[in-house]
């Protein structure tokens, strides 16, 4: 059975990176919005296991804190989990008043599990009534960009997102690739010739070249 | 709706982006005026719109009479 037949006998949809991102309206802590509202700018949707847990809570400071410098990058911030709307607003008003940090970005009361479904963000292995923790970078044309999939023991890293948006950023206005370990100032890599000819023209061009296929550049 | 509360009057941001619209604006030019997101303000002009508090011509949105009543 092909992988997409598959996914819909399981009633799963999983999103591929690449194309578009699954189109949705949804209840938020911020009224009810839509993918095509975000049309622009890039967008974090990210899910989380349940409001009031602690690593989720340690998780919601970490991106509030990076919210500032997201912006500055064009970059909206939207966080989902299958909780209500009057859960998700409970929480993020305990978290200014425990923590001192306020919520600014929208979160996705999706009780009937819509978008965690549309976006595959319930993993049964690990919990079926909760989503896992999920990152969907989309761009500014509505196109899936980057998934990362964190399991509910486990939160992610602010620096890393931040990482990674600079890195799909500095590839889409270069047209160049990040090595590992990247960090925004780095050397990026020349994507590779694709012929014999280019392969010998570009030891000349001047970039720093272990190879005629590894070859760096300052940008 | 959560631009219109339950007792008919705007919430606040609604009521920042309807005025806003009475230069008529698209909703980059609203955002940029009042300082909310593009997302919410695109959120809100549907809502407005919904509300028959809002009109749009081409991407360019005004208010609407009985807009005009919920702000003056």
């Amino acid at each position: 059975m092909s992988e997409h037949l598959s996914s819909e006998c399981s009633g799963v949809s999983l999103p591929r990176l690449g194309a578009p991102a699954p189109a949705f309206e949804a209840v938020t802590t911020h009224g009810v919005v839509r993918l095509e509202d975000f049309k622009g700018g890039w967008l974090i949707l990210f899910s989380h296991p349940a409001d009031f847990t602690p690593v989720c809570t340690t998780e919601f400071v970490g991106f509030a804190e990076i919210h500032g410098e997201l912006r500055s990058r064009n970059v909206e911030l939207m966080g989902l989990s299958i909780d209500s709307v009057y859960s998700h607003i409970a929480w993020v008003r305990n978290i200014e008043e425990k923590f001192g940090v306020k919520i600014n970005f929208p979160v996705i009361a999706d009780l009937n599990k819509e978008v965690a479904s549309l976006y595959g963000m319930i993993m049964p292995g690990e919990s079926k009534t909760e989503t896992t923790r999920c990152v969907f970078i989309i761009d500014p044309n509505g196109i899936l960009r980057a998934m990362v999939y964190y399991p509910l023991t486990t939160g992610r890293n602010m620096q890393e997102i931040l990482r990674l948006i600079d890195a799909l950023q500095t590839s889409d206005k270069h047209k160049v690739a990040t090595p590992a370990n990247w960090q925004s100032g780095d050397p990026v890599i020349v994507p590779p010739p694709n012929t014999q000819e280019m392969a010998e023209e570009r030891l000349g061009e001047g970039f720093e070249c272990k190879d005629w296929y590894f070859c760096k550049k300052k940008i | 709706m959560a631009c219109i509360n339950p007792d008919g009057t705007l919430t606040k941001p609604a009521q920042t982006i309807l005025r806003a619209m009475q230069h008529t604006a698209g909703a980059e030019d609203l955002a940029k005026a009042t300082g909310f997101p593009l997302y919410r303000v695109r959120s809100v002009i549907r809502e407005l719109m919904e509300a028959g508090l809002a009109v749009e011509n081409d991407q360019q949105y005004a208010v609407s009479e009985a807009g005009m009543k919920k702000i003056f």
